[in-house]
């Protein structure tokens, strides 16, 4: 998320708002978050630890409760690295490439948010369940994707596909690429230009896109419950085991898994305000400080001259 | 370096941007290619270059064919009208960037490096200027480290695409003075790309004059001034 730095004309008393208007704004907007927001999030919290720490945390380390929080974990970690490098790739081949068809790959990159998660997980159940040919020829293979781990990393991959290209392609659109050109001029291959030039040029917008990819594979519940069966000490991820918690009455363990994913998303916005604040102080080191100060340009009109060792400071 | 350009011919699709051009660009010199908007100059600057490629003809550097040659081989120095400096990398790192890129046989030792980029920003006149980040610096000062950044992998040609362009009049004026000082004492060959008939008349050892495409006329400043070969010619040149 681009923080701009532009002239505001809420900060200038001659253009800003009345002030009741700006309390009014503040006012709703902020009761309206807390009760939609933050009150649910509290909640959470206090149903988990209602029963003191030793019932949490015995309710965190019960084996279905371990083996979903490995599942989780897992999953994201699968899901993170392959979703860097294809956000990467695709970004790339939108904004540097010209080709027939570039309009269709911009428009599927958003099918994963138009499509019900209940949909997405059908999908892969229609595609490579044992009922159709190519799940029934993978199973003859000995691997297993419906109700199975696979399954829910296919799944997962779906539904976090888009994030990564999302953030990187407006940005990398914005900044263009003549810096890549003049890099090509100076002796760079394709990887140099890529790895010295484009990397350092977008990542903030690459992290919080993976912070976002992250967020999602972890919490993400409806196509994952569709593909993962339910199977019990198997397929279950933190999400799910939180519903099926819930739904045998034990509150305990559903709000103490709940509690974590609560937590997760706690550190991601943690994680994303330090991004921001670190970008914002990078970015105003510089444009705080009076423009450098130089030596005057020493030009005369005819040629044949030489440069001193030492510069003229004129002004 | 001399540059012979023999029957360069592109188009991007139904538009011709260059009409089988040929011409021969003398060692050392300082070379203008001057025309209006869609003359085809900066098509056939990139096509020098190596950052597009022509649909025919062939482009030789002192003899030697390097019409396939990527652009990273061919020794050149390049220089955009808006700098195109390393928004992230400070001015020093900028203009080191060629040399860090070097393969370990050729690369010099960081000392060297340092040594190459501190008489880099004394020829431009910017020696205090190192450790600072391009959004810290003006226009005119961005195109003198763009420069420096450009002559530090020793390039036999350096080409300039409307580099003054985006400067106001009164920077504009100053820097191509500089510029004209900095080419007769480097001796580099260079090929300018300008639509500002004063800038090239200022600037130029040559200038080419085109339009639509193809060669209108070839000379020195006073050479075409004195004979313009056509009413294009002496009606850009505000001879008329």
């Amino acid at each position: 998320m681009q923080i701009s730095n532009g002239y505001n004309y809420q900060d200038n008393a001659a253009t800003r708002d009345a002030p009741w208007v700006r309390a009014l704004f503040i006012g709703v907007a902020t009761v309206f978050m807390i009760v939609m927001l933050v009150i649910p999030l509290m909640a959470v919290f206090y149903e988990a630890f209602k029963g003191g720490w030793e019932l949490y945390l015995a309710a965190l380390v019960e084996p279905e409760a371990l083996q979903a929080i490995k599942l989780t974990l897992l999953t994201a970690a699968i899901v993170l690295p392959i979703n860097i490098v294809m956000g990467l790739a695709i970004a790339w081949l939108v904004t540097r490439y010209q080709f027939k068809g570039k309009q269709l790959v911009t428009t599927l990159l958003d099918l994963p948010f138009s499509v019900s998660p209940v949909v997405a997980g059908l999908m892969f159940v229609l595609l490579f369940g044992l009922n159709s040919s190519f799940g029934g020829w993978l199973e003859s293979m000995g691997i297993q994707v419906i109700f199975a781990v696979p399954g829910i990393v296919l799944a997962t991959l779906f539904v976090t596909f888009p994030f990564i290209a999302r953030e990187l392609i407006p940005l990398m659109q914005s900044q263009g690429d003549s810096e890549e050109q003049a890099a090509l001029t100076l002796g760079a291959s394709g990887w140099q230009v890529f790895w010295h030039v484009t990397l350092p040029n977008i990542k903030w917008a690459l992290l919080y896109g993976i912070i976002l990819t992250n967020a999602r594979a972890m919490g993400e519940f409806g196509a994952v419950s569709v593909v993962s069966g339910h199977i019990r000490g198997e397929t279950n991820t933190m999400p799910l085991l939180v519903e099926i918690a819930y739904n045998e009455y034990n509150f305990t363990a559903a709000f103490a898994l709940s509690s974590l994913l609560a937590g997760l998303a706690l550190l991601t916005l943690l994680v994303q305000q330090i991004m921001t604040k670190m970008q914002t102080r990078k970015y105003e080191k510089g444009i705080n400080r009076d423009a450098i100060a130089a030596p005057k340009l020493v030009v005369t009109p005819n040629s044949k001259q030489t440069v001193s060792a030492t510069s003229n400071s004129t002004d | 370096m001399s540059i012979d350009i023999q029957n360069v011919h592109k188009s991007f699709g139904n538009f011709v941007a260059l009409e089988d051009i040929s011409l021969k660009v003398p060692t050392g010199k300082l070379t203008t290619l001057l025309g209006p908007s869609g003359c085809g100059k900066t098509t056939l600057l990139r096509i020098i270059a190596g950052l597009e490629y022509a649909d025919r003809g062939r482009i030789l550097f002192d003899g030697m064919d390097v019409t396939d040659t990527p652009v990273q081989k061919r020794q050149i120095g390049f220089m955009f009208q808006h700098y195109a400096l390393f928004r992230h990398k400070t001015i020093a790192e900028n203009i080191a960037f060629g040399l860090k890129l070097l393969p370990k046989d050729r690369r010099p030792s960081n000392t060297d490096i340092k040594k190459r980029v501190d008489y880099l920003l004394e020829l431009v006149q910017l020696p205090t200027l190192a450790n600072a980040y391009p959004h810290q610096l003006s226009g005119g000062q961005r195109q003198r480290i763009a420069l420096a950044r450009a002559l530090a992998v020793e390039p036999k040609l350096l080409l300039l695409d409307e580099p003054f362009g985006a400067l106001d009049a009164k920077v504009r004026k100053e820097l191509r003075t500089w510029l004209k000082n900095i080419h007769h004492e480097l001796g580099v060959t260079s090929i300018m790309v300008t639509h500002d008939q004063e800038e090239a008349r200022d600037v130029s050892d040559e200038i080419v004059v085109m339009n639509h495409g193809s060669v209108e006329q070839i000379g020195s400043p006073e050479e075409l001034i004195a004979n313009p070969s056509n009413e294009f010619v002496a009606d850009f040149l505000d001879l008329v």
